[in-house]
């Protein structure tokens, strides 16, 4: 047994070093660096001079070349505000506030008019930073609407927990394309005439209405979990229903419901990268799109690998925190 | 108490009732302002678009619209159904491996776990769809992986009981052809949900206590009638509630499709709705098929997970 054991250990390795060694050649040993599309054409190995000549475009979008430096800073701000919200220590009220100052600086920097700032309109905002404002608001924004359906499906009257229950498991049981599709294309047709709003606040609508129903089944989890003499005690000291949610239910609950909802949030910033198909310039739209010049058809296998690796970034990062909050302290 | 109760019931129903009337009013003010028609009366009427690829249904752009949502309705259930089974292999395989006394396997698969898990499915179908069209050779250098099975940038080719595909031209004839769209869809929707599923495989034979399968042994039982009898068995009642999501999910992502051009049901209703303006008629159909779809995949698993949990 032990024997059969090595000798597969040592087959398996072999495989496994030949495919890296291929991967090796390919993506580093062959590769051409410099952007230059003919040179890469011409190689036999990975073509990085793509994203070398593409990144500003990818990163930012058709947001003004000059005034780049602004979507930079806002997307260091936005991923300090995320780091911090994880930190135990910043878990007070004042998180509130420092989340308020640093969306109020975002909103600032990326449409300007202000300070000397050229006016961006955000139908020019796109790349990393619309992605990261899509998951953000999309979060910020769902999560209160979560909390009343999770409350109305759990100790709700009969007649709203109809309704949440309704809401929850239509829009889970349907993909997000169509509520997308639906956002786009119905969403127009049922505003009073004259009346529109842009793709970019469409789409975010349609994120939110998403994402409500998968976090709220996340909280109903940790509403669940509370033990019943909690409730029991609350009410024996006379708290009414909402100051029994309040101050004794919901702070145990959402605390419970951490890691899980660090996995739900994994699973919805890897579904803003949909809205490619309804034509919003996100960060995977941005890679997709830079593809278009005809200088550098062809090198898809390349822009996806680099969105894939900062997808992954992103993601792998917050499953790592989920893993750390879960582990007892 | 009672009666204020009554109330907010009553209250939330009538606000719901007037947000649905206003919305209706608007939709139809809008629909009638635009000249949209309203109804389900242009299922009947031929779609004049070509459908790229067709399991079961025979199709030509004369045919109705309806026909047309039933070539999508098929291709979307053939991609979710071959994509399940694949998923279902895959994943357990990897599942089980991860637990195996083989340490450098054991890392293998959960990189790979890791890795798919953690970038979104619509990338990797980019990928995929890239690396068929891009990487693999032109038909006339196709790659011969297998005797038969030709692999090229125009799609997979293998043989079947009435012939083998043989180069004609420009292109393979006989046999059967998968297109690089339905190969990239497949593949990115096998390898992304298997990743889910081997987590869920591992969790679960991890539930069925070590004494279970030792005490197997013990009574002589060999190590596969114990996996077989003792331990799987157990580990199934697990697996199959979080195995039922992951089939619900690997059916609605099938709806991303659209983004790399295979013709299921969501990218049909989307031509259809570009086509006659009829967005709420469109959406609708699209929404009731999936809810069903998943009803059916629920019935289905409930019915399976009562037998394995007696």
């Amino acid at each position: 047994m032990r024997k059969w054991n090595a000798l597969f250990t040592v087959l398996l390795l072999l495989f496994a070093g030949k495919c890296l060694h291929s991967f090796v050649e390919w993506a580093f040993v062959e590769a051409v660096w410099r952007p230059d599309s003919g040179a890469c054409r011409a190689a036999a190995g990975a073509c990085w001079g793509f994203i070398a000549d593409k990144y500003r475009f990818i990163l930012f979008g058709t947001y003004p070349f000059e005034e780049h430096w602004r979507p930079a800073v806002s997307t260091l701000v936005l991923v300090a505000l995320w780091v911090l919200s994880g930190l135990r220590i910043f878990w007070k009220p004042g998180l509130a506030a420092i989340w308020a100052a640093g969306l109020l600086a975002i909103g600032v920097l990326m449409w300007g008019g202000v300070f000397g700032l050229p006016y961006v309109e955000n139908e020019r905002w796109g790349g990393l930073i619309l992605t990261l404002l899509l998951f953000t608001f999309g979060v910020a924004l769902a999560f209160p609407l979560a909390i009343v359906l999770a409350l109305a499906r759990r100790d709700g009257l009969p007649a709203l927990r109809a309704l949440a229950v309704g809401y929850i498991e239509l829009i889970r049981g349907v993909p997000l394309i169509s509520l997308l599709f639906m956002a786009s294309v119905m969403l127009p047709l049922f505003l009073p005439a004259g009346m529109t709003i842009d793709k970019m606040l469409r789409a975010q609508v349609a994120l939110v209405l998403f994402a409500a129903a998968y976090l709220a089944e996340v909280v109903r989890g940790g509403l669940q979990a509370i033990p019943r003499e909690q409730y029991e005690a609350a009410d024996a000291l006379g708290l009414t229903y909402w100051q029994r949610t309040r101050s004794v239910v919901l702070p145990q609950a959402l605390r419970i419901a951490v890691p899980p909802l660090v996995g739900t949030f994994i699973g919805f910033f890897k579904s803003t990268s949909l809205v490619v198909v309804i034509g919003l310039f996100d960060f995977l739209s941005t890679v997709k799109v830079s593809l278009n010049d005809p200088k550098w058809a062809g090198f898809g296998v390349e822009a996806y690998l680099f969105a894939a690796a900062v997808y992954f970034a992103f993601c792998y990062a917050m499953s790592l925190y989920a893993r750390r909050l879960e582990q007892p302290r | 108490m009672r009666k204020r109760q009554i109330a907010y019931q009553v209250a939330a129903a009538a606000l719901v009732a007037v947000a649905i009337v206003w919305i209706a009013a608007n939709a139809a003010a809008n629909l009638a302002a635009q000249h949209i028609a309203s109804g389900f009366g242009f299922l009947g009427r031929p779609a004049g678009f070509e459908v790229g690829e067709s399991f079961f249904l025979r199709y030509n752009a004369s045919d109705t619209y309806l026909r047309a949502l039933g070539v999508g309705l098929f291709n979307t259930l053939a991609v979710s159904a071959i994509g399940i089974v694949l998923a279902t292999i895959l994943g357990t395989a990897i599942g089980v491996l991860r637990l195996s006394t083989n340490s450098l396997l054991r890392v293998l698969c959960a990189a790979y776990v890791e890795f798919l898990r953690n970038v979104p499915l619509l990338v990797q179908l980019f990928f995929w769809y890239a690396l068929i069209t891009e990487g693999l050779p032109p038909v006339r250098e196709a790659l011969e992986p297998l005797p038969g099975v030709f692999l090229a940038n125009r799609g997979i080719f293998f043989p079947t009981f009435s012939g083998a595909p043989v180069l004609q031209g420009f292109n393979f004839a006989g046999g059967a052809a998968l297109s690089p769209e339905f190969a990239a869809l497949l593949a990115g929707l096998a390898t992304y949900t298997a990743a889910f599923i081997a987590e869920i495989v591992r969790a679960g034979v991890l539930s069925v206590r070590r004494g279970q399968g030792d005490a197997a042994l013990a009574v002589g039982l060999t190590r596969a009638q114990a996996l077989r009898h003792v331990v799987l068995p157990q580990a199934l009642r697990a697996i199959v509630p979080p195995m039922t999501s992951q089939y619900l999910d690997l059916a609605k992502n099938s709806s991303l499709a659209v983004a790399i051009g295979y013709p299921d049901l969501v990218s049909i209703a989307n031509t259809a709705i570009n086509q006659t303006g009829q967005a709420i008629e469109g959406i609708a159909i699209i929404m009731l098929v999936y809810l069903t779809i998943s009803l059916a995949i629920s019935a289905l698993m409930n019915w399976y997970n009562a037998r394995v949990a007696k």
